[in-house]
């Protein structure tokens, strides 16, 4: 008897039999606040299922999108192997109040971000004004002397942005990093929706969900905005490293929801200044070029002078004004991990407005107050090299020993300016489909934001999800997966 | 009557030009694709012929009709069947295996991705992972044939799907360019190394092994039935070869290829002002007048092999002209200006 009223009782647990987050905030689950009747009826959908049905789900999404080849290819000495990003099929929601505030935000940010990069390539006001040291600026390997005096039209350095955003045990929204070079993984936003929808439709049955599917029409206009003046009907082309590059299925994603043509560096030839892309019909110019190339690859006359990957000639015809590049050149040295600790400042001088997303607490060692508190706070901080990327160098104070606290004490003090500290964040979790069952995993949200001569930001954003235990890395290097983002309409 | 006529692609010029690169592209998919085909049926009427013992080097003839000897024997003493359906379907160095080909296959149509529909990559995708994963059990003899079949109908999806979903402008007009080109070399190969292995001796003319043979080879062509229907009477090596080259409704014909070709250059130059394909166009109207203009007796008479051997460099020139009118090689780069560049660690 009791036998049988526990497996009633699991059945109508469902998934969640085992789902146990006390510790986190889960939009989902554990929201510690009561959640809006859209998000329950979500929540009610998904206890109706149960594990095997699910797995089965996961199993035929993921042949799905092997078999369309949503891939990205890792390649090795003899062979092409074409890996699927992990999808989850439990999504990642958020209400309406939230992504309004996420969404303006990310709005916000950007236009700071644009603000600087203008500032810093001309007159140089902030650094003059000490609000930012001007060797972290123009020392900055990503700062570009090229991009000294250019007019960029509309002034817009960052056509597409990507801000990775977190939650604390709160549940506040904090901005991790932004990306202001390419930014990528837009394309999984698009392609979770539809799997989701074929997926599970009938977890999303009826719901009002905002659409993701404009973002290749917005970006195809915001780059038709913001091409040279007086072009009537701008030519508007996706240069990419072409089919070798890991990001290859993104870029003809975005071609093809843009409508325009995937160029590699060899379709594309500058004579007299002027960029042209070569055609059955002979050359044919190019106005707009969002590129998904790095700088450094970008023209090997100014550049990496062994790219093969570039366009010979290309920032010449930049620098006259007669070709638009997205984004602009040299917008690394504003999504630059030193910089990052300056943005609400950034944020204050440009726009005279508080920021609407925090940062992670940043304490800036360069300067007494934020020394002085990283000093004093040693064991509950991480503190973090200006310069390394990667994690090196780092010291977590609550999983460190006294030893080498003491050490680290040494190092820092030695070189001040060198170091930034930041609190442990406790990361919010999603429920997510596991070996075990459906158990909590950290997640992070990418929005991505596009300019032309205003900002739209694409409804959600990519969600990824740090598939292993525990873990807080949610790179797909690094056993991360995806989930499809729901912004609830109301 | 021209059967792909209602094909023609919306006038006018205001369609955005295809890149060069993609026409590139879109020539060899569709070749590589009818290649894949034409090999696949050509090992699979050759598994019969083997079997049926009605010939002796059966397995040879795949070797001399590709040119594939010194790369062959270079790699294998003997032709048996297991070295040589293994050369041709699932070894890796050989280009012109199966294996090869779809690889090819496959990296231009990952190429032309953003042009192509989405049922045309997945099931190419689907295809060439499934070519990709053949082994030494599906090339087994007992195997072999239903491998071929399917390899054939993955083949004629492709064909069918491209048909049904291909937008139609210039991509696919340089779509049809490439498959009519590819198959009109294959069956000018198909006729000319059966033609030589199957020349009847004087014993053997109207034998039952002669009109195997025969039967054979129409049948890789896919053309058996067809022939059956509009050639009554003997089944003479004149008779087959004739109706391979210069019968006007069988799709796989030579003056079928040429006609098709002609037309797709044709449309190439009218709807589009592509004028540079005039080169083409003018040697492809010159090889249709000069099959038209020989019974196949006459060409018989004059050297088949010659016949076929000249069709075949013919063909290679229209592709080189096509190339040269629609992606002329690129002028070298001027040479960087010196010490201007800045270096980033």
């Amino acid at each position: 008897m009791s036998d049988l009223t526990d497996r009633d009782a699991a059945r109508r647990a469902g998934l969640f039999v085992t789902y146990d987050t006390p510790d986190f905030f889960c939009e989902l689950m554990n929201r510690k606040d009561i959640p809006p009747d859209s998000l329950s009826l979500v929540r009610e959908r998904l206890l109706r299922f149960d594990l095997p049905e699910l797995r089965q789900r996961a199993s035929a999404a993921e042949a799905e999108l092997y078999n369309l080849g949503i891939t990205f290819t890792v390649y090795t000495d003899r062979d092409a192997i074409d890996r699927i990003l992990p999808f989850d099929l439990i999504p990642h929601v958020l209400t309406a109040a939230e992504w309004d505030h996420v969404e303006r935000g990310v709005r916000q940010r950007v236009t700071a971000i644009n603000h600087f990069l203008w500032d810093i390539y001309h007159e140089k006001r902030i650094l003059k004004d000490g609000i930012i040291p001007a060797e972290l600026v123009l020392g900055n390997p990503n700062y570009r002397s090229e991009m000294e005096g250019l007019n960029v039209p509309g002034g817009v350095y960052v056509h597409i942005n990507g801000t990775d955003i977190v939650r604390d045990g709160d549940g506040r929204f904090l901005v991790l990093e932004d990306n202001a070079r390419t930014p990528s993984g837009v394309s999984y936003v698009i392609e979770n929706r539809h799997m989701m929808l074929r997926v599970m439709p009938d977890l999303a049955a009826g719901l009002d969900l905002m659409p993701v599917d404009e973002y290749g029409m917005r970006l195809q206009q915001a780059l038709a905005e913001v091409a040279p003046p007086g072009v009537i009907d701008p030519q508007v082309v996706l240069l990419s490293p072409g089919i070798y590059n890991s990001a290859y299925f993104e870029h003809v994603f975005l071609a093809r929801e843009m409508g325009v043509p995937l160029v590699e560096g060899r379709d594309l030839v500058v004579e007299g200044g002027r960029v042209y892309m070569r055609t059955v019909a002979g050359l044919r110019p190019v106005h707009s070029i969002y590129r998904r190339l790095n700088d450094d690859f970008l023209d090997p006359q100014v550049f990496n002078r062994d790219s093969m990957l570039g366009v010979p000639g290309l920032v010449d015809a930049y620098r006259r004004g007669n070709v638009t590049i997205a984004n602009a050149i040299g917008t690394g040295v504003a999504d630059d991990k030193a910089v990052y600790a300056y943005m609400p400042r950034i944020i204050r001088y440009y726009l005279s407005e508080e920021p609407i997303l925090s940062n992670v607490d940043t304490h800036i060692c360069a300067e007494d107050e934020g020394l002085a508190y990283t000093l004093a706070n040693l064991d509950k901080l991480v503190v973090k090299p200006v310069g390394e990327s990667g994690g090196y160098g780092l010291i977590i104070g609550p999983h460190a020993t006294q030893t080498e606290l003491d050490d680290f004490r040494v190092k820092l003090l030695a070189d001040p300016a060198n170091y930034i500290s930041q609190p442990v964040i406790s990361l919010s979790v999603c429920p997510t489909l596991c070996e075990a069952g459906v158990e909590g995993r950290h997640v992070d949200l990418r929005p991505f934001a596009v300019t032309g001569r205003s900002t739209w930001v694409l409804p959600g954003g990519l969600s990824r999800v740090a598939l292993r235990k525990g873990s807080l890395v949610v790179n797909s290097s690094q056993g991360g997966g995806s989930k499809d983002t729901w912004v609830l309409a109301s | 009557m021209n059967p792909i006529i209602v094909d023609a692609p919306p006038a006018g010029g205001t369609m955005p030009n295809l890149l060069s690169r993609y026409a590139e592209c879109t020539i060899w998919l569709a070749r590589y694709m009818e290649r894949i085909e034409n090999l696949a049926r050509l090992i699979d009427v050759t598994e019969t012929f083997v079997r049926s013992g009605s010939t002796v080097n059966g397995w040879e003839s795949i070797i001399q009709i590709n040119a594939d000897e010194e790369r062959f024997f270079g790699r294998h003493a003997v032709a048996t069947e297991e070295n040589v359906v293994g050369f041709y379907v699932t070894d890796r160095e050989n280009p012109n295996s199966i294996a090869s080909i779809a690889h090819a296959a496959r990296e231009n149509a990952r190429a032309l991705r953003p042009l192509i529909s989405t049922e045309m990559w997945t099931q190419l995708n689907i295809f060439t992972n499934t070519v990709r994963g053949l082994g030494t059990t599906d090339i087994r003899s007992s195997n072999l044939s239903a491998l071929c079949t399917r390899l054939k109908q993955e083949c004629q999806t492709h064909h069918g799907i491209t048909e049904g979903t291909f937008y139609r402008d210039q991509a696919w007009l340089f779509y049809i360019i490439g498959r009519n080109l590819e198959r009109g070399d294959q069956i000018t190969r198909l006729i000319d190394i059966k033609y030589h292995t199957l020349l009847p001796s004087v014993a053997g003319v109207g034998s039952e092994v002669d009109i195997g043979q025969w039967t054979a080879v129409l049948r890789s062509a896919a053309a058996y039935h067809a022939f059956r229907r509009v050639v009554s009477g003997e089944m003479t090596p004149g008779t087959v070869a004739g109706f391979l080259l210069k019968n006007d409704g069988f799709p796989r014909s030579l003056s079928t290829c040429l006609r098709q070709l002609h037309w797709a250059v044709g449309h190439l130059r009218t709807d589009y002002g592509l004028k540079h394909g005039y080169a083409a166009a003018e040697r492809i109207e010159e090889l249709r007048a000069t099959l038209a203009e020989q019974t196949i007796k006459d060409i018989i008479l004059r050297g088949l092999h010659e016949f076929l051997d000249w069709m075949q460099r013919e063909l290679q020139h229209v592709q080189g002209e096509i190339a040269q009118a629609f992606w002329p090689p690129m002028e070298p780069p001027p040479a960087p200006p010196p010490a201007q560049s800045q270096s980033q660690a």
